[in-house]
């Protein structure tokens, strides 16, 4: 251990060292800047093609077109939503998106609190088997509830992928919620209950409220969750536009298009819209969800 | 159109409050009974649609798939193990078996490193929230668009044409006497290829998650080695390596698991062709193009077998430490 008498006799040469310090935090200074170019510059050259004319998307590299004449148009945003669906995936996108997040929210919230705050017999162990749900790959599920849904006549419909995200969502929502929902200090539901207030108020007026940030980061990692996925709709809407989320329109552009570039990464664009909204907006919720994330696989 | 506006209504508005109506009705019903049951009753109450949706879209699809993978293609007679014998025989099916691995170990070890990197070296630059911004902003793009963000950077010209995609066009740059290269075609780095669109999708969750745990080290701990002399590179290895050593498992497990998974990026930049197959494209491939169930079903099984380890060390990992 170096002692302060020892750190003193390094002081007369701290400017020098200060010098040295800055050079030898050049290669620092070079990496962090590079990896942030590498990870930029793909999403970057995804937007600038998706405002180029179709011949120049073809024919030259976008890093040509930030050099002069600077010719950029946005008839393939106007296209690829006309003719290609986009603009109606889009709505379709909400449409699924959110009741698939509300939904499974509002159900976890309820069995968490159950969890939580309630008293049963079997009740930890079945807590543990929920949990325990989290090891199952949603591939597991997809031919039985593809048939439940058939069945049902469901498929092809916004409500069969708002029931199956809800199911898929669950075992995480319950854990994180329940997980929060028990750290809320006890005084706060007793005293709730001396007044007279039932189980309906103290969730819906004390313990929803008081966890708004729990609930805000699941939101956003439960929308994100949704919004991007591709197998879940793929398989239970079946190929139909009228009903195809974004993402499966843009995987049947990609087979149907091939190279044309102008136009499929003006549809990635748009599909990228909304996530980056949030990601802007609402950053902190958003990293707390991933940290939260980290146990669903 | 009509339609579509009650399907929006009823997505927006009619759901939530069908849920909050329910929970109501439960409670204004228990209030009705009065007697000293409600206390019995009312957990299943509250836990009713949770527990209904778990087992009607996981507990009971689950089992079912793993009676179907004993099944024949239709379902209709048992076939014993012969699925699982075409899983492990087949060359198609080996061969997606092989890339699931190298997705395992690459995917994997890239991911960790590039995120224990960015987290580390982010961490000593003032500008280092704005670079983790940047780093950690494919995370909000869909693996779809991430597929067609990477097609378009591997996107390839013969030799002599202007390059439109930026990995050949820098390396033809950069490399004299380099020839553009058909990136998602030519084996077998077609596969890396494709890893590393994933890999530029995952690092910012790494880097998070790491960066979290690097800033849980104690300041006098990183201070008291550079006290002593050690040098930065001998900093990570023997302070910050060992101390993460748990948040790095943890990241590792949830690739491991990422990885097996693997399907947007594939689905969408090769469809698996070229010999980029993987167990899930695999999968839906037999669901929808075969029509085999039983084949499909012990493949979703297998994908099972192998990340039950995985996660339950994960799970136990969490318990032990939230009963700490």
């Amino acid at each position: 251990m170096t002692t302060g008498a020892a750190r003193a006799e390094r002081m007369p040469v701290a400017q020098q060292a200060q010098a040295l310090n800055w050079l030898r935090r050049i290669p620092l200074h070079a990496a962090v800047v590079a990896i942030c170019a590498v990870w930029l510059l793909p999403a970057l050259g995804l937007l600038i093609s998706s405002l180029r004319p179709a011949s120049l998307v073809a024919t030259t590299g976008w890093w040509t077109a930030l050099s002069p004449p600077l010719r950029f148009t946005l008839d393939n945003y106007q296209q690829v939503l006309t003719s290609n669906n986009m603009g109606q995936s889009f709505v379709n996108s909400l449409l699924i998106t959110i009741p698939a997040t509300v939904m499974p929210l509002l159900v976890a919230a309820y069995a968490a609190y159950a969890f939580a705050w309630m008293r049963f017999p079997g009740r930890d162990w079945l807590f543990l088997a929920v949990v325990g749900l989290l090891v199952v790959p949603l591939q597991m599920t997809l031919i039985p509830v593809l048939r439940l849904m058939t069945a049902l006549g469901l498929t092809g419909t916004f409500p069969a992928v708002w029931l199956a995200h809800s199911g898929y969502g669950l075992p995480f929502a319950i854990y994180l919620l329940r997980n929060f929902f028990v750290s809320l200090p006890s005084e706060m539901l007793e005293s709730a209950q001396i007044d007279g207030a039932g189980h309906w108020t103290a969730f819906f007026r004390l313990v929803l409220p008081t966890s708004v940030p729990a609930v805000a980061s699941l939101a956003i990692f439960q929308f994100m969750w949704v919004w991007n996925d591709l197998l879940v709709a793929l398989v239970y809407l079946g190929g139909q536009p009228s009903v195809a989320p974004m993402t499966v329109t843009i995987g049947n552009l990609v087979n149907s298009l091939g190279q044309g570039w102008q136009l499929l990464t003006a549809a990635a664009f748009i599909s990228m819209l909304l996530p980056l909204a949030f990601f802007v907006a609402l950053r902190r919720y958003f990293v707390q969800g991933i940290l939260a994330g980290s146990v669903k696989g | 159109m009509t339609d579509r506006v009650t399907l929006a209504l009823i997505a927006v508005f009619g759901v939530p409050l069908l849920l909050i109506a329910y929970i109501t009705a439960s409670e204004w019903l228990l209030g009705l009974l009065r007697i000293r049951r409600h206390d019995a009753i009312r957990p299943w109450l509250w836990l009713g649609p949770a527990l209904a949706l778990l087992a009607l879209f996981l507990v009971y699809p689950a089992l079912n798939t793993a009676y179907i993978s004993l099944l024949n293609a239709g379902s209709q007679h048992f076939v014993g193990l012969a699925n699982y014998r075409f899983v492990f025989t087949d060359a198609t099916m080996l061969l997606a078996l092989r890339n699931n691995a190298i997705w395992l170990v690459l995917f994997t070890a890239l991911v960790v490193v590039f995120g224990l990197a960015t987290a580390v070296l982010t961490d000593r630059v003032r500008y280092g929230s704005l670079a983790q911004a940047l780093i950690l902003l494919p995370m909000a793009v869909s693996f779809v668009a991430a597929g067609v963000i990477w097609r378009f950077m591997y996107d390839f010209r013969p030799a002599g044409a202007a390059q439109t995609g930026a990995v050949n066009a820098v390396l033809t740059a950069l490399l004299p006497g380099f020839t553009p290269q058909a990136w998602l075609i030519n084996q077998p780095g077609n596969t890396v290829a494709l890893i590393l669109a994933a890999v530029w999708s995952w690092t910012g969750f790494a880097m998070v998650v790491l960066y979290a745990g690097l800033k849980s080290i104690p300041h006098e701990v990183l201070e008291a080695a550079r006290v002593d002399g050690a040098g930065e590179w001998r900093i990570l290895a023997r302070v910050i390596v060992p101390l993460l050593r748990s948040t790095i498992l943890v990241v590792a497990t949830v690739m491991i698991v990422t990885a097996l998974k693997a399907f947007d990026i594939v689905y969408v930049m090769t469809n698996g062709n070229y010999g980029t197959e993987v167990i899930a494209n695999r999968m839906y491939k037999e669901m929808f193009s075969v029509q085999d169930f039983g084949r499909a079903s012990s493949i979703a099984v297998i994908l099972l077998l192998a990340i039950i380890p995985v996660m339950l060390f994960n799970l136990g990992r969490f318990r032990s430490q939230g009963s700490n």
